[in-house]
């Protein structure tokens, strides 16, 4: 009876040792719950079901610093996944990190995988590549920042709808008159140092910080106190004082005022699409980002916001190999584009939005390409690829800080910007020596 | 006369104490001494490097205005924290120690507060004061007053006050109700015989009666305002607007755990050690004296 029992559980362990021989299990750590969740797990399940030597086992680690810390614990413990999810201002933390990531290039060169990184739009993959032009993480989910307008609310206004908004300066001369209609909120914004300060540089092709943003050095600094910065600060700040811009808080608390409908305008990024669509009862629109035309012709690109996957150190090759094979999964043109189209993000390569525009989705849905184009209508400057600067996630708090007090009076324009370069610069500073 | 039991021997007395010991070092002086250690080095977030900095990050912060402001308003809002709840908690309990019926009743629905986590109290009042949908935004608005945490400092640090200090008062008021029950009935009727007011009574006898939970609430309170408001201030107002609610702890979590900035993360939990330390010091050697026990 006990030999019985014995051999039952000797085979019972020597099953499952062939199980997990037979399938090689991928630890993917992100930051998604709700409906992204969802489709995260959908392309998991999709990617499983294709084949049968890797299974990949998605865990949802919190938020974005959540998820980016639960990564640096585990490292620290040994017990890293094999793809963590890291939003877009942790990309400096984790390139200073060698020893604990290994480059997407790399795994996928060692993993004998078919990887053509010029497959992949520029403007999104530049935020993550070396400065030789090999993609360290792949771009998971990017989007840009866009004008969202309720039309509906500029009709009651006695104002046209299809009135041009492409300047700061028309879309000032609205708020005006928004005003002087008694809306209570004209504008609104989401991420204010993300729409306001990075992308506003970007757009205007003027450095946010020195070293091409950081691309080409640790030993950068902030540079995002300019006169062209100054100039749009000071204007929402009038516009605050004015009520005619409403600040709601530091990240998109700001949407659900406009999907309420109480607001015109609302700065947010191009992913704000699935919410907006499903919640807002008026006439909704999305326009390019407004520049200031006293300061360009025409403006530059829009820099990217949002996650990359990162491939962290000390798996086996085996594991590598699965890795490579579910990045290239995600990078395939019928996965992207669905990704894409589900969710607004952009595409991470041409292919998948070409194929979207051959599906007619920009066309029974319009506007869901005018982050696309605003991203990819020029070729990206030093200014324009993106920010490398560590400590960045901290340095954001500091602006968020600085912009408060110029959205309450506290401060003008030129101050506070003075304030957050001389305070993020101390960071920045600690971040090269801990990165020495 | 104290009564002392002896112990025959060494060991059976090192027995005795050993689990107490043994889980005051694993989870007390280990971490703390981690704490130090760190403060010591600038590490990269990875743990892959260390580099030696000595008190450099002591220099470093202590050099931040920013890091010395948030001094100011740890103070300022410990100091409402303390006040607010232990205030109301005593007022409340008085009320309650004077109800012949109902008491029960009474009691209990104030205690239930305090089963509520910070961080979900956080969100209760936010959503109450929200300054688009909140209830009370929305009647404050009706009496012409423009609520707005999100930019207002002073409103902001209230709001932060009250939620901390909400919950807290369930906990105060039971020690403040216990305390009040033991006080001998004989002494107050006495004093009532004598003539001595309600108030004359309560300024003369109880309180002073009252000192030894005052003290222990006193210190307890404080501590609790130093850390455990950490899940209130992060739902609320995440230490804004500006840095008009920033704490020591919430600046511990920021540059720990968002900025990956771990030496001088550690080297603020060292400052915090050290403050927590004399303030129980400060509170035992001088305050106590002045307890009646």
């Amino acid at each position: 009876m006990k030999r019985t029992i014995c051999i039952l559980a000797a085979s019972a362990t020597l099953g499952t040792a062939q199980a997990a021989m037979a399938q090689t299990e991928i630890e993917f750590w992100h930051a998604f719950t709700g409906r992204l969740g969802e489709l995260v797990a959908e392309q998991v399940d999709t990617f499983n079901a294709s084949q049968s030597d890797y299974k990949v086992v998605a865990s949802h680690k919190g938020n974005y610093s959540e998820t980016l810390n639960a990564g640096i614990a585990a490292f620290r413990a040994g017990e890293q996944p094999d793809i963590l999810m890291v939003f877009e201002v942790g990309t400096a933390t984790m390139m200073a990190a060698k020893g604990a990531v290994m480059p997407v290039h790399e795994v996928m060169a060692a993993a004998g995988a078919d990887f053509d990184q010029s497959k992949y739009i520029g403007s999104v993959k530049g935020y993550y590549t070396s400065p030789d032009g090999n993609m360290l993480s792949l771009p998971f989910n990017s989007s840009t920042p866009v004008l969202w307008v309720n039309r509906d609310k500029l009709s009651e206004a006695g104002i046209d709808p299809d009135t041009d908004l492409s300047t700061w300066e028309k879309v000032g001369a609205v708020l005006d008159d928004l005003k002087a209609a008694g809306v209570d909120c004209p504008l609104t914004t989401a991420w204010q140092s993300w729409v306001h300060l990075e992308n506003f540089s970007a757009y205007h092709n003027t450095p946010f910080a020195t070293k091409e943003n950081g691309f080409a050095g640790t030993d950068t600094e902030l540079a995002f106190n300019g006169p062209a910065q100054v100039t749009h600060i000071g204007a929402m700040g009038d516009w605050a004082r004015d009520g005619k811009f409403i600040y709601a808080g530091r990240r998109n608390e700001g949407g659900a005022n406009f999907r309420a409908g109480e607001c015109a305008f609302f700065t947010e990024s191009s992913a704000g699409y699935a919410g907006i669509k499903s919640e807002a009862e008026f006439d909704f629109e999305v326009r390019p980002l407004p520049y200031w035309e006293a300061l360009v012709s025409e403006p530059q690109n829009t820099i990217i916001g949002g996650a990359s996957l990162w491939v962290m150190e000390g798996q086996s090759a085996e594991e590598y190999k699965g890795v490579a094979a579910y990045l290239n999964f995600l990078s395939s043109p019928e996965i992207q584009a669905k990704w894409h189209q589900d969710t607004g993000y952009l595409p991470i390569t041409a292919e998948a939005g070409e194929l979207t525009k051959s599906q007619g989705f920009y066309e029974a849905n319009p506007g869901t390409d005018v982050a696309v184009m605003q991203m990819t209508a020029r070729e990206p400057t030093g200014n324009s690829k993106g920010l490398r600067l560590g400590s960045f996630d901290q340095i954001r708090g500091i602006i968020d800080e600085e912009l408060e007090a110029v959205w309450s009076g506290d401060k003008n324009a030129q101050a506070a910007l003075d304030s957050a370069v001389e305070r993020g610069n101390v960071l920045l500073r600690r971040f090269e020596q801990a990165a020495r | 006369m104290e009564k002392r039991v002896k112990f025959k021997g060494i060991w059976l007395p090192i027995l005795l104490v050993l689990p107490q010991i043994l889980i005051t070092a694993i989870f007390f002086f280990y971490p703390a001494g981690q704490a130090i250690w760190q403060s010591l080095f600038i590490p990269d977030p990875f743990g892959l490097s260390m580099q030696w900095v000595g008190l450099g990050n002591f220099e470093f912060l202590l050099s931040d205005r920013y890091y010395r402001a948030s001094f100011v308003t740890t103070a300022v809002f410990s100091i409402l924290v303390t006040v607010v709840s232990m205030g109301v908690a005593l007022y409340l309990a008085v009320l309650a120690d004077r109800l012949v019926r109902g008491s029960g009743t009474y009691r209990t629905l104030l205690i239930w507060p305090y089963a509520v986590a910070p961080a979900v109290a956080g969100v209760l009042w936010l959503f109450m004061f929200n300054t688009r949908v909140g209830v009370v935004t929305w009647y404050l608005g009706l009496l012409g007053y423009d609520w707005n945490h999100v930019l207002n400092e002073g409103e902001a640090m209230g709001l932060v006050v009250i939620a901390s200090a909400w919950g807290r008062i369930s906990y105060n008021f039971l020690f403040f109700l216990a305390g009040l029950q033991a006080i001998p009935r004989s002494v107050i009727e006495a004093a009532a015989i004598d003539g001595a007011h309600f108030w004359t009574r309560f300024r003369t006898i109880v309180f002073p009666l009252l000192s030894p939970t005052t003290f222990f609430l006193l210190v307890v309170n404080i501590i609790y305002s130093f850390f455990e408001t950490f899940g209130v201030i992060h739902t609320i107002t995440s230490g804004g607007p500006q840095q008009a609610t920033t704490i020591l702890v919430y600046k511990v979590y920021a540059d720990g755990f968002v900025g990956q900035d771990l030496g001088s993360s550690a080297a603020q939990s060292v400052i915090l050690l050290a403050i927590v330390s004399i303030l129980t010091v400060i509170q035992f050697k001088y305050i106590e004296r002045r307890v009646h026990y």
